[in-house]
């Protein structure tokens, strides 16, 4: 971004709101914003506080179980649908239902199918993440150059390694983008979950400090999920970038 | 000359060759309206370079890859080595228009695909890889990958991989269509050479008449729509000179003004 012949870094913008929100805090006008000076000192506090590490172990875990089943059930599911013309049909609009239903209204039934444990926070991640994971992995079988698999054919490659030696790589970068956007909405997925179940893990933290108006440890909680999924969802444009010399070019 | 004289001459010439691919009435329709393809019966003496030589819409694509056992023909079969083709085997290596090389993979593991496919151990096929990548004039290429090469050298390893699978029939589908003019010439150039060294034989589909001329033993003639065998040629161009002189040569330049008035009919 530019702005009358400077270069803005892409930092700036974020420095502009803190000290946006630093400003309104001090004011005093909203006691729901305390100045982010005062949440930036709670975080420490949050941080080391042995409830929050607890309620960070079991969420990340939750996040970790439920983001790997949906990765592995929505790559199948997508390789299927981009391969198999009548699996497609019978499965894509339900994929596409859910890809856009929203499914916080789904959590209390889970609660009464999966107790009021990990393991609803964990399907709650699953049912999160593993739509759009489908979706894009499709997208990327069914975009890939047919000539690409006809080569494969006449140098009599079988069906298996048709699969796993072409299609599932000339899919990856579709795969990738939709294991990125998978992360994000787990993370949604399991915050939300914990909230409605409310009594484990950062939910019970959220509805502690919501509850008692300690808004300044609710906001270093809210800036500690915002950072892990970014981070998580970096971690996987990064691997993104490495295969990116060739998504590009895969027409060319 | 007439076709009809043509055609003698190229049966009592390829019952001195043995042919190795014979096409018996071979037709193709896609749905019930489209007929690309209406009784072809052609063979393909061992050996020799081959084109099939015709407008867009032809169908000589879609009859290479019936050869090539991609495509299923309506009606009739094809004879490879004595053996009727149900799909493609060890004893054809294609080369793509596209190039069909994966992005992903080096030009050594691109070149080594084929006996990738066939199992044989990493050692051994990257080594017969490095021998026809060194071939076709691409050594010290072997750890780049598809997109840092140009369009030629990307053909280049898609015909070191037919080759390394040592396959008796290689079909190339307009191999040059996507490479630009000079180096299309330079890579020509090679094609002729590497026959002397290989000793396959060639199905070449071109949409290019001079290409045809400069390359083949014989020109198939197909016409369009639907498509069917309308002329065999064979142009008898003394290839030993170097290249310009062939190009410039008298019985090169006749033929291909020959087969020009012979196609100018299905100009649009």
């Amino acid at each position: 971004m530019t702005i009358a012949g400077y270069r803005i870094p892409p930092l700036a913008s974020l420095i502009l709101w803190a000290i946006v929100w630093e400003i309104v805090g001090r004011l005093g006008l909203v006691f729901l914003f305390p100045p982010l000076s005062h949440v930036v000192m709670e975080l420490g506090q949050v941080v080391g506080s042995t409830t929050f590490l607890n309620a960070a172990i079991m969420t990340v875990k939750c996040f970790v179980i439920g983001i790997a089943l949906s990765i592995a059930v929505g790559v199948l599911l997508g390789l299927l649908m981009g391969r198999v013309d009548a699996a497609d049909k019978l499965l894509g609009m339900w994929v596409n239902l859910f890809v856009s239903a929203p499914l916080s209204a789904l959590v209390p039934v889970i609660m009464i199918l999966f107790g009021m444990g990990e393991s609803t926070i964990i399907v709650t991640v699953f049912l999160f993440a593993v739509w759009i994971i489908a979706l894009d992995t499709r997208a990327g079988v069914r975009d890939m150059p047919p000539s690409l698999l006809a080569m494969a054919k006449s140098f009599g490659a079988s069906r298996w390694q048709v699969l796993t030696k072409i299609v599932f790589f000339a899919a990856l970068p579709e795969i990738l983008a939709g294991i990125r956007l998978g992360v994000i909405r787990g993370v949604k997925g399991v915050v939300i979950g914990q909230l409605l179940v409310s009594i484990i893990g950062l939910g019970e933290l959220f509805e502690v400090y919501s509850r008692n108006f300690l808004m300044e440890e609710f906001w270093a909680l809210t800036l500690i999920v915002f950072a892990f999924a970014l981070g998580a969802a970096e971690l996987i444009a990064m691997l993104e970038r490495k295969i990116d010399f060739y998504a590009g070019v895969r027409h060319a | 000359m007439t076709a009809a004289v043509r055609m003698l001459r190229e049966t009592t010439k390829s019952d001195t060759a043995q042919p190795i691919v014979e096409v018996r009435h071979i037709s193709k329709r896609y749905g019930s309206s489209v007929e690309a393809l209406r009784d072809i019966n052609l063979t393909f003496p061992t050996g020799q370079l081959t084109s099939l030589l015709g407008p867009s819409g032809c169908g000589k694509t879609t009859l290479l890859k019936i050869i090539a056992g991609l495509l299923e023909p309506t009606g009739g079969e094809v004879v490879v080595k004595g053996k009727t083709v149900t799909g493609p085997g060890p004893e054809r290596a294609f080369v793509f228009q596209d190039f069909a090389l994966m992005p992903w993979a080096s030009v050594l593991r691109n070149a080594a695909f084929g006996l990738e496919l066939q199992g044989i151990d990493k050692k051994k096929r990257e080594e017969t890889a490095r021998h026809y990548i060194n071939q076709v004039g691409l050594s010290g290429f072997e750890n780049r990958y598809p997109h840092e090469l140009s369009g030629g050298m990307r053909q280049r390893v898609g015909l070191a991989r037919a080759l390394a699978v040592n396959a008796d029939v290689l079909l190339l589908d307009e191999p040059f269509s996507a490479v630009d003019e000079q180096n299309r010439r330079k890579f020509q150039e090679d094609l002729l050479r590497l026959r002397e060294v290989e000793r396959k034989t060639l199905i070449f589909v071109t949409h290019s008449i001079e290409e045809a001329v400069y390359l083949s033993d014989r020109i198939v003639l197909l016409s369009p729509r639907p498509g069917r065998v309308s002329e065999i040629i064979e142009p008898h161009v003394d290839r030993s000179g170097p290249p310009d002189l062939i190009r410039r040569n008298p019985a090169y330049l006749d033929t291909v003004e020959e087969i020009w008035h012979g196609l100018r009919d299905y100009a649009d």
